[in-house]
């Protein structure tokens, strides 16, 4: 449904959170961006999905690579950040980095051209991407943050991850609504996941059992012109 | 058609084996007319179409050319090579062929026809599959997508040399659909294998009899067509449309107000089929009749999301005559034979008068004695839908759609099944696939874009070369690259898509589901639905009403709520929308006042309420009321072109209204109108010409502002869902993958949004959208509409509401209002959290 109402048009793109007294901000396009370190985390990109599927037998789009990047590039262009960090699951598998269409390479290197760019490991892409630059890395801690793909068992302050490709679903009016999020107690937060054909994966599933402090968890919605804040009280299964 | 009674009688000799005549005499019948004549057609050579209502022996006349033949060949040598297949039947229903396989052993016995009949189902195991491919059936009973499996193996051509006859059975109901679009390519590939096969087409009554002899046979000579007999007569059924005592309601469709009548009925006749539209009314009567159920009469329901045991156990109860009513949706609607069913009772309107005489023919299977039915209309509306199907049934006019043409999805998937049986060559191929007669008009550039997209995904940045499914070698043949290719093939064989649904299993009250797991599974519930509910609410399924407890690991777990008021409703409309011809007859009887008088008196008061205070529409004529009501101002029209198409129409307007400054809220759709309310006054726009309805209503809306609404049409998603797992771009299932979840798999919700923006000429995108216009969205309905209507729309600005708007007005609340964008609901959840939490919680 195009069809969206004047009240909600008005509001701003993005949204400040605070994650263990660090300033972010939330962007609808599901970048978290920290303006006093000049920091821009993207997770799950997982490019090259689309030729991966191929390899199998299902020939879908090969344009998902390209759909990643010109959102990226948009987001980049936006912040103008000093570091990237991109969380982990960068490629969908191994092989992706040298299977991606030159033209594509070009424009990853452009991005890339001229600030510090981290590849953090991912389950998907557990070795440094085929001649690209870019430092890799397991993890990686700034100032209170610490930046790693797989959220951890214990309680970390500070952390930003990905891996679980948070969404989140209400039921309002007897409709269902249910888009990707930013998954976030205040200590710890979790970021949606970037790349074009990325599925998601409920917060409220079993696989995000003990991540968050149930009673501040707030989902934050990706709307087509801001962020929802949604608390957890309010969220559904499924 | 009077002489030939006589004429068949002399030829009986001629035409029929002894053993054959013998049987006939055994049995006290003689061969009836049509039956000789479809033998002798058959015997010279023909194929045939025969059109014949139920209980006209319909079956044993398709079969008869084959049994004589049969009888007549001599037997196999003890150890002496098998033969192939000699017959193909094929039917939409597997339990119809498991049913066929009872009927038609039984003269096989008798006679003493040396005949193997089997069948061969998605149920039948695999080393009965394994030993029918080694020593085949004579007569082998099946489904169109075993057929697509059989020509997709390696030994298909030897399979089938020895086929002499196709029977195609209910094949008015296959034609419609992409399965027959399937079926139809496979018949070819079968005649590729045996040019000389005929094939035999049983069918109830269509509007276009020329469209189904067309396609049963090869169109290379072009517009060819089979032999046509038509069975006519059968007792003209005695139909009465229930003129109830009570009030009948302005909207809804539950027909709750009947049911005293209706239980009534039952008690009267031995056995009763009351129909319904769909599943929610089947499971609202069968509770509300088992509530003045004072007699305890054996009353079962039958749907086809129960479970299979459960409908097996109703089915078996009515054969054997145990029960006194059943409750059903259209699962029962085709030729399956049970019982002696003495009154059909149709509750809701039947939305096609085709539609009306299938399911009335369910009712005394004996075609010299009146069926009897009794239709109950469930709102006013329905009401007049009813006397026009009523008086149509009568006149004999069919509206049975017409037939489409065929699906390139549906041509993808043939293509790969045949490089999966063997290598093809394109010009052999596109030739043949032309003979078929759903893709006549298929060009060759489009065609070598079904094979492109075969083998490489078809996509204008060529780098799936090396990923290739088949591979053209050097001379020139097609060829599956890897037999993965075939494998992955045979596991996503077929047209029908499913819709996503749980199992709903008993738990106790309370438990959440962790603790119990060991409840009875009910039947299947969609996700759509379920989606909607939260812990505690109570809705009806299965004849019950439960309460939801909660989802675990794919499953609905519920508990007993008895006594209580199921508290969700579920959408009650029709999934049928109503047919152009019926529609053209309610419009004609609106404006008839001479006709009302065949209506109940209160209906026939409302309309002569709303020509008072209103207007009622000219034939022709598009009514559009505008009036204010509360802070809102609403338009109302009343095209009657179906939900689909006002659904289609109400997207495209409401996107106008909002570029002329309307600022509309929002829209319902029913089978015969639509409302629209906004904040501006619309009545005073239109009078004013800001815009003017002739520019608001223009046909240029099917262009821009189509276009523009696919980009993120749900409806437009769910059917490119369908397309890219029909035309095998993603799968349906995997090997030892059945259960991956959302991570694993790429939506096709994506898949689709990725190709939109990058290549929208693709060509899949382009089967999608023709679906789309015939399928969820009835755009050519729509433009058909646009059309009629260009200079005949009347306007009337009233101070309130008109008597025809009241049944949509009350629509609104109980049906999905459309245009209220999710960003709204999600805005009222985040200004929710604000107001609980003060406004840095949700910073």
């Amino acid at each position: 449904m195009n069809f969206s109402l004047s009240r909600a048009t008005l509001v701003a793109e993005a949204d400040f959170v605070g994650i263990a007294g660090e300033r972010a901000v939330c962007d609808r396009r599901g970048v978290l961006y920290f303006p006093d370190l000049r920091l821009l985390a993207v997770s799950d990109l997982h490019l090259e999905k689309g030729s991966s599927f191929a390899r199998r037998g299902a020939l879908i789009p090969p344009y998902d690579t390209g759909a990643t990047l010109l959102r990226l590039q948009a987001v980049i262009a936006d912040y103008g950040p000093r570091i990237v960090v991109s969380l982990g699951d960068s490629f969908h598998d191994g092989g992706g980095a040298e299977r991606m269409h030159l033209s594509f390479r070009e424009r990853l290197e452009a991005m890339m051209a001229g600030r510090d760019w981290f590849w953090v490991a991912g389950n998907h892409d557990p070795d440094a991407p085929a001649d690209l630059p870019g430092e890799t890395v397991r993890e990686l801690a700034i100032g209170s943050l610490v930046f790693r793909h797989e959220p951890s068992k214990l309680r970390v302050e500070g952390e930003i991850a990905g891996h679980l490709h948070p969404c989140a679903r209400i039921v309002q009016r007897g409709r269902s609504v249910r888009r990707r999020c930013f998954a976030g107690d205040g200590g710890r937060m979790i970021m949606p996941a970037f790349g074009a054909y990325t599925g998601s994966l409920n917060v409220l599933d079993r696989a995000y059992a003990g991540l968050f402090r149930l009673e501040t968890l707030v989902a934050y919605m990706l709307g087509a012109e801001r962020i929802f804040a949604i608390s957890g009280s309010m969220l559904r299964p499924g | 058609m009077t002489e030939q009674p006589r004429l068949a009688e002399q030829n009986v000799a001629v035409l029929l084996a002894e053993p054959f005549v013998k049987w006939f005499a055994a049995k006290g019948w003689s061969p009836r007319a049509h039956q000789l004549e479809l033998l002798a057609k058959a015997q010279a050579g023909q194929s045939a179409l025969l059109i014949a209502p139920t209980g006209a022996g319909k079956t044993l006349a398709g079969f008869l050319p084959s049994l004589t033949e049969l009888a007549k060949r001599p037997r196999r040598k003890p150890g002496g090579a098998h033969r192939g297949i000699h017959t193909l039947y094929i039917s939409p229903l597997k339990a119809l062929a498991v049913d066929i396989e009872r009927n038609l052993g039984k003269p096989v016995e008798e006679i003493g026809l040396p005949v193997t009949i089997e069948t061969r189902t998605g149920d039948t195991p695999s080393h009965k599959r394994q030993r029918q491919k080694l020593a085949p059936p004579d007569i082998l009973l099946t489904t169109p997508e075993q057929l697509a499996l059989l020509i997709a193996s390696a030994d298909a051509r030897r399979f089938f040399e020895d086929l002499r006859y196709v029977v195609l059975d209910e094949l008015h109901s296959l034609v419609t659909s992409k399965r027959g679009h399937l079926l139809a390519l496979g018949l070819a590939r079968l005649r590729a294998f045996v040019p000389e096969l005929q094939t035999i087409g049983l069918s109830a009554t269509v509007a276009e009899p020329d469209e189904l002899r067309r396609w049963l046979v090869s169109q290379a000579s072009p517009e060819a067509m089979s032999e046509l007999i038509v069975v006519t007569g059968g007792a003209k059924p005695d139909i009465s449309i229930l003129d109830s005592e009570e009030r009948v309601p302005w909207a809804g469709h539950s027909a709750r107000y009947a049911t005293p009548e209706i239980y009534r009925e039952v008690k009267r006749h031995k056995t009763t089929l009351l129909f319904v539209n769909t599943r929610s009314q089947a499971e609202l009567l069968f509770q509300e009749l088992w509530r003045v159920n004072e007699d305890t009469l054996p009353i079962a329901l039958h749907h086809g999301s129960l479970d299979v045991a459960q409908r097996r156990r109703v089915e078996k109860a009515m054969g054997e005559n145990a029960l006194r009513a059943i409750v059903a949706t259209s699962t029962l609607d085709l030729g399956i034979d049970w019982g002696d069913v003495d009154l059909v009772v149709h509750v809701g309107a039947p939305k096609g008068a085709s539609r009306l005489a299938q399911r009335i023919g369910r009712a005394n299977h004996r075609m010299d004695e009146p069926s009897k039915a009794i239709l109950i209309p469930a709102n006013r509306f329905e009401v007049l839908e009813c006397r026009a199907a009523l008086d149509a049934n009568y006149l004999g006019a069919q509206d049975t759609p017409p037939l489409v043409n065929g699906g390139l999805d549906v041509l993808a998937q043939h293509v790969l099944g045949c490089a999966c049986g063997a290598p093809f060559h394109a010009d052999a191929l596109f030739d043949e696939v032309r003979s078929a007669a759903p893709y006549v008009s298929l060009d060759r550039p489009t065609f070598d874009r079904v094979i492109d997209f075969v083998a490489t995904g078809g996509y204008a940045l060529r780098n799936y070369e090396r990923y290739a499914r088949i591979r053209q070698t050097k001379e020139g043949l097609w060829r599956v690259s890897n037999p993965r290719v075939a494998q992955q093939y045979r596991l996503n064989v077929g047209t029908i898509i499913e819709v996503p649904a749980l199992n709903v299993r008993y738990v106790q009250a309370g438990s959440k589901g962790a603790a119990s797991r060991g409840g009875r599974v009910l039947g299947k519930i969609e996700e759509a639905f379920l989606e909607t509910l939260t812990y505690g609410d109570t809705f009806m399924f299965a004849g019950r009403v439960l309460r939801f407890e909660g989802i675990r690991d794919n499953e609905c777990f519920v508990s007993n709520a008895p006594g209580s008021e199921a508290k969700v409703p579920y959408y009650g409309g029709g999934k049928f929308p109503l047919s152009t011809y019926l529609a053209e007859q309610v419009r004609a009887m609106l404006d008839d006042p001479q006709r009302w008088k065949k209506l109940p008196e209160q209906v026939a008061d409302w309309l002569r309420f709303q020509a008072d205070k209103s207007v009622l529409p000219k034939r022709d004529d598009l009514l559009i009321e505008t009036f204010p009501r509360g802070n809102r101002h609403y338009l109302v029209a009343y095209p009657f072109e179906g939900r689909l198409a006002h659904q289609t129409l109400g997207m495209l307007l409401t996107r106008r209204l909002d570029r002329a400054g309307a600022k509309p809220v929002g829209f319902v759709a029913t089978d015969y109108a639509l409302a629209i309310w906004s904040l501006a006054d619309m009545g005073w726009m239109f009078k004013n010409k800001k815009p003017s309805l002739a520019a608001l209503f223009d046909q240029d809306m099917l262009g821009d502002d189509l276009e523009a609404w696919f980009a993120d049409s749900w409806l437009l998603k769910r059917t490119f869902r369908n397309c890219a797992l029909i035309s095998g771009l993603i799968e349906k299932r995997h090997p030892g993958k059945e259960k991956s979840g959302r991570q694993v798999t790429v939506s096709t919700d994506l898949i689709y949004d990725v190709l939109r923006s990058h290549e929208p000429d693709h060509i899949l995108l382009q089967a999608t959208r023709v679906d789309a216009a015939t399928g969820l969205l009835d755009v050519s309905r729509l433009a058909e509409m646009l059309s009629r209507i260009r200079g005949r729309i009347v306007h009337k600005d009233l101070e309130q509401i008109s008597p025809l708007a009241v049944p949509i007005m009350l629509e609104i609340g109980k049906m999905p209002v459309h245009g209220e964008a999710d960003e709204t609901l999600l805005m009222d959840a985040a200004t929710l959290v604000e107001e609980a939490m003060g406004p840095e919680m949700a910073d």
